[in-house]
C-alpha cells in the first residue's frame, strides 16, 4: 500500500545492528567466566539413550557471540556483501543452539525432545497457515481462522463426548470448520461484506457459540477424556534418534505434513490450483476466460475452513482431551503471520509455523530449566509473550518483505 | 383500456409510504438487525427446548424493567460506550482497532499506578487518573499505529497480539512476588492490584448493595460529544476522515498519512484507556486480569451497530449493557445459559455487518458501494 520508499535504516542494517548488539551482549557476559576452574557445562542430549554433547557454556557462547559480532560488522561493509550474507544466515541458524546452550547452563536438556515439541506445537499453526493460503490465494482474506479452529475444537469434542468415537469427533470438527467457512464465504463473496469485518463477526460468533455449547452440554458430559493415539510409522520409527522424533506422532500431525505437501502440489501443479491463483490475482481476467470466480472462491474458502476445523481438533482431541473457552489462544492469528512469513507458499508457511512452534516449545523448556536472568527467574509471563512478539516482528517485515495475492480483500463484482 | 396501458395513477397512501420507507428505512437498518437477531435467537432457544418468551421477558425486566436495573445497565454500558468510541475513531480513519482490550489494560495499569503512588485531593486526583489512563492507552495503541505507518504491518493482527501481550504483562505486574509490583500483599490469591486511593474514586449514588451509579456515564457522554466535535468540526477530524476514506487523495492534498495513522491510533487508545480508568476508578477500585476479557470485541460490536456514529454509540452501548445485565434474570426465569446472549449479540453484529441480508428481508434499497469504508487492504508487511 505504502509505495513510498522507507526512510531510515535499511533492513540489512537493522539485522546487522541486532547481531552486533547480541554479539556484544554475549561476549560481555561470558568473557569473565571463560577459563575459570569450575566452568559450567551445558549438556545437550540427542535422544534418551543417545549421545550427549558437553559444551562449556561460557566458551561456546563467547565463540558464537564473536561470530555474531563479526558477521554484523561485515554486513555494514559494502565490499564484503556476499561473505556477510552467508555469515548472517549462519548466525541466524546459530541462534537456536545458542539459546539452548544458554538455557541449559549447568543442566542437561534433550535436543530431540525440543525438536519433536516444536513439530507438535507448530502443527495447529501450520494447519491454520494452510487454511489461510487456500482462502487468500483465491482472493478472500480469512481472519476467521481463529474462530473456525475454536468451533472445530468445541464441536469436535462435543461429538466425541456424545458418540464416544474420537474419529467422529475429528470429522465433526472438520465439518463445523467448513460450516463456519460457509458463513464467511456467504458474507464475503455473496453479500460483499468487508472481509475483515466478516471474519471478525465469525470470531465473535465462535466465542459465543462455543461458550454456550460448553456450559450447556459439555460440562455435564464429564471432562478429561482420552486423546488421539500415537501412531508410530513402521520401520521409519525404528531409526535411532530420528525415528522417535519424526515418525512417532499423532494422526493430525501426519495430516498436517500431508496437507502441506498436498497444498503445494494442488496449487502449483493442477488446473484447480492455477484457477485459484488466477482468481486471487486477477478475477476479472479469470472471469473473461470462463472461470467461475464465485465457485472457485466458495470452494477454496470451504477447504480453508475445513483445514482450520482440523486444526481445532488438534487442541481438543489430539492434545488436551477436553474443551476450554478460548483454548486456541490466538493461534489462528499467529497462523496468518506464519503464512505471511512464508510469502503465501505452503513450504514457507510451514517453516514459519515451525518457527512459532519453536517459540512455544522454548517457553515450556525455559520454564522446566528454571532459567534465571540477573539472579531472578524469568517471569513465566515474559516467556508466554514470546510468540506474540515474534508475530509482530514478522509482520513488521523485518524477516522478509512479502506481497500477497493482488485481489485478496476485494469483493468481486461481476 | 387506455387507463391500463398508462398504468393507474399511484394512490397517495401506499406510494407515499413506500417513498418515505425507501428514504428513511436505511437509517433503521440497525434496529431491523437487532430485531432479526432477537427473532433468530428466539427460534434457537425454542429449538433447543427453552421458553423464549419467559427468557425475553426476563431479559427486559432485568435490563430496563426497574430503576435499579436501569442503573445497573447504565453502569455496565459505560465502558462499552467509551471503548466503542475508541473503535469508531479508528474506523473513521480507515483502521480496524481490535485492540481496545489491550488498551484498556494498558490505561488501567497507569491508573492504578497514579492511584496507589500519588496522594492528592480529589479535585486533582480524579483528572490525573483519567489522564493517566488516556496516556497509557494511547501509548499502547500507538505501537500498532507506528508499525502500520512505518512498515505497513496490518493493525488487525498487531492489535490482537498487543491484547495478549498486555494481558500477560498485567498478569505479571499483579502476580510478581519478588518484588511486589502492583499486586496486593494483603490479597492471598494475588488476583488483583492494590486498591486505589479514596481520593481517586469517582463519586456516585449508591443504588443498591452492589451498584454505584458513578460519574463515568457523564464522562462517557462528554467524550461522545468531544469525539463528534473532533471528527466533524476540526481540521484533525477532517484529516482523519480523509485518510480513512481516500488515502491517495489525502496524500495528494499534502496530509501526512503515516502521521495521521499514528494520531488516529493514539486517539483511539486514549479513549479506550479512559474507559479502563472509568472502570477502575468508578466500579472496581483495583485491577484484575479478567476485568476486560472480551470487551474489545464488544466495543467493535457497539461501534459497528452505531455505524461508527458517536451519538449512535450511546444507544448501542446502552443496548449492549442492557443485554448483559438482563441476561442474569433471563437465566433465572428460563434456565438458559448466559451465553445465549453472546450468541444473540453475535447475530446482531452479523446482521449489522452484512446489512445486505437485512436490507433484502425488509425491502430496503441496497447501499451504493461508495458509502462503504474498506478496511481489507491486504496484510502489508511490504
Amino acid at each position: 500500500m505504502m509505495a513510498t520508499r522507507r526512510r531510515g535504516p535499511t533492513r540489512r542494517q537493522i539485522v546487522a545492528g541486532f547481531f552486533i548488539g547480541l554479539g556484544l551482549l554475549l561476549i560481555s557476559t561470558t568473557i569473565s567466566r571463560v577459563g575459570q576452574a569450575d566452568s559450567t557445562i551445558s549438556k545437550l542430549a540427542f535422544g534418551v539413550p543417545g549421545p550427549v554433547v558437553q559444551a562449556p557454556t561460557a566458551l561456546s557462547l563467547l565463540l558464537i557471540g564473536s561470530l555474531f559480532l563479526v558477521s554484523g560488522a561485515l554486513a555494514l561493509v559494502p565490499a564484503a556483501r556476499r561473505v556477510a550474507t552467508w555469515l548472517l544466515w549462519a548466525s541466524t541458524v546459530l541462534i537456536f543452539p545458542a539459546v539452548l546452550i544458554w538455557a541449559a547452563a549447568g543442566k542437561q536438556t534433550n535436543v530431540m525432545t525440543m525438536i519433536s515439541e516444536t513439530l507438535r506445537l507448530g502443527t495447529p499453526i501450520a494447519l491454520g497457515a494452510m487454511a489461510g493460503i487456500w482462502a487468500e490465494r483465491s482472493g478472500v482474506i480469512n481472519i476467521a481462522i481463529e474462530g473456525m479452529m475454536l468451533s472445530g475444537a468445541a464441536f469436535g469434542f462435543a461429538a466425541f463426548a456424545f458418540t464416544g468415537n474420537i474419529w467422529v469427533g475429528v470429522l465433526t470438527a472438520v465439518l463445523v470448520g467448513g460450516l463456519m467457512a460457509l458463513i464467511h464465504a456467504t458474507l464475503a463473496i455473496q453479500f460483499k461484506t468487508d472481509q475483515i469485518i466478516s471474519g471478525t463477526v465469525i470470531n465473535i460468533l465462535a466465542i459465543g457459540v462455543t461458550g454456550y455449547l460448553r456450559r450447556q452440554f459439555i460440562v455435564d458430559s464429564g471432562g478429561g477424556r482420552v486423546t488421539l493415539p500415537q501412531v508410530p510409522i513402521p520401520l521409519l520409527s525404528d531409526i535411532p534418534i530420528l525415528g522417535p522424533t519424526l515418525f512417532n506422532g499423532k494422526p493430525i500431525f501426519y495430516a498436517m505434513v500431508t496437507l502441506v505437501v498436498l497444498t503445494h502440489l494442488v496449487l502449483f501443479f493442477t488446473r484447480w490450483g492455477l484457477r485459484t491463483r488466477a482468481v486471487g490475482e486477477n478475477p476479472r481476467a479469470a472471469d473473461t476466460v470462463g472461470i467461475n470466480v464465485y465457485r472457485v472462491r466458495y470452494t477454496d474458502v470451504l477447504i480453508s475452513g475445513m483445514i482450520a476445523g482440523l486444526g481445532g481438533a488438534w487442541f481438543s482431541l489430539e492434545t488436551v482431551g477436553n474443551f476450554d473457552d478460548g483454548m486456541t489462544a490466538g493461534k489462528g492469528f499467529i497462523a496468518l503471520a506464519a503464512m505471511i512469513f512464508g510469502k503465501w507458499m505452503p513450504f514457507g508457511a510451514f517453516g514459519g509455523a515451525m518457527l512459532f512452534g519453536y517459540f512455544e516449545a522454548l517457553q515450556t523448556r525455559l520454564q522446566i530449566l528454571k532459567v534465571e536472568i540477573g539472579g531472578a527467574p524469568v517471569p513465566v509471563q515474559f516467556l508466554q509473550i514470546l510468540p506474540y512478539v515474534a508475530t509482530m516482528v514478522v509482520l513488521a517485515g523485518l524477516i522478509g518483505r512479502a506481497v500477497g495475492p493482488a485481489a485478496a480483500g476485494k469483493p468481486y463484482e461481476k | 383500456m387506455a387507463q391500463a396501458v398508462e398504468g393507474p395513477a399511484p394512490s397517495p397512501g401506499p406510494a407515499g409510504f413506500r417513498e418515505y420507507y425507501a428514504r428513511y428505512a436505511p437509517y433503521l437498518v440497525p434496529v431491523f438487525a437487532v430485531f432479526t437477531a432477537l427473532v433468530v435467537g428466539a427460534l434457537m432457544i425454542g429449538l433447543t427446548g427453552g421458553d423464549w418468551l419467559a427468557a425475553y421477558i426476563g431479559l427486559w425486566e432485568g435490563s430496563f424493567g426497574t430503576p435499579v436495573a436501569i442503573a445497573n445497565t447504565v453502569v455496565r454500558a459505560t465502558p462499552f460506550i467509551i471503548a466503542g468510541l475508541a473503535v469508531a475513531v479508528a474506523f473513521k480513519s480507515g483502521l480496524f482497532n481490535i485492540g481496545a482490550e489491550g488498551q484498556l489494560y494498558a490505561g488501567s495499569v497507569c491508573v492504578v499506578l497514579v492511584g496507589t503512588l500519588l496522594q492528592l485531593p480529589p479535585v486533582f486526583h480524579i483528572p490525573v487518573g483519567i489522564i493517566a489512563g488516556a496516556i497509557g492507552g494511547a501509548a499502547w495503541a500507538s505501537i500498532a499505529g507506528f508499525l502500520k505507518a512505518r512498515t505497513g504491518a496490518h493493525e488487525v493482527i498487531n492489535t490482537i497480539m498487543l491484547n495478549y501481550i498486555a494481558i500477560r504483562l498485567t498478569d505479571w505486574l499483579i502476580k510478581s512476588k519478588t518484588p511486589y509490583l502492583l499486586g496486593d500483599p494483603a490479597d492471598p490469591s494475588s488476583a488483583r492490584t492494590m486498591y486505589i486511593a479514596e481520593t481517586m474514586r469517582l463519586p456516585g449514588f449508591r443504588v443498591s448493595d452492589t451498584i454505584v451509579l458513578h460519574l463515568g456515564i457523564l464522562i462517557a457522554f462528554g467524550l461522545v460529544f468531544l469525539v463528534a466535535w473532533l471528527l466533524n468540526r476540526t481540521t484533525i477530524g477532517f484529516e482523519l476522515r480523509t485518510v480513512g476514506s481516500n488515502p491517495s487523495a489525502a496524500r495528494y492534498a499534502g496530509m501526512s498519512v503515516p502521521r495521521t495513522i499514528v494520531l488516529a491510533m493514539a486517539c483511539a487508545g486514549a479513549l479506550a484507556g479512559i474507559g479502563g480508568a472509568g472502570e477502575v476508578m468508578g466500579v472496581r477500585y483495583a485491577l484484575s486480569t479478567d476485568f476486560f476479557s472480551g470487551l474489545g470485541f464488544d466495543a467493535i460490536a457497539v461501534a459497528l451497530l452505531a455505524r461508527a456514529n458517536p451519538i449512535g454509540i450511546i444507544f448501542s452501548g446502552l443496548l449492549w449493557g442492557g443485554l448483559l445485565t438482563g441476561a442474569r434474570l433471563m437465566q433465572v426465569r428460563a434456565g438458559l445459559s448466559i451465553d445465549v446472549i453472546k450468541i444473540v449479540q453475535a447475530l446482531i453484529i452479523m446482521f449489522v455487518a452484512a446489512d445486505q441480508i437485512v436490507r433484502f428481508i425488509y425491502r430496503i434499497p441496497q447501499r451504493s458501494s461508495a458509502e462503504e469504508t474498506m478496511i481489507s487492504r491486504g496484510w502489508g508487511g511490504g
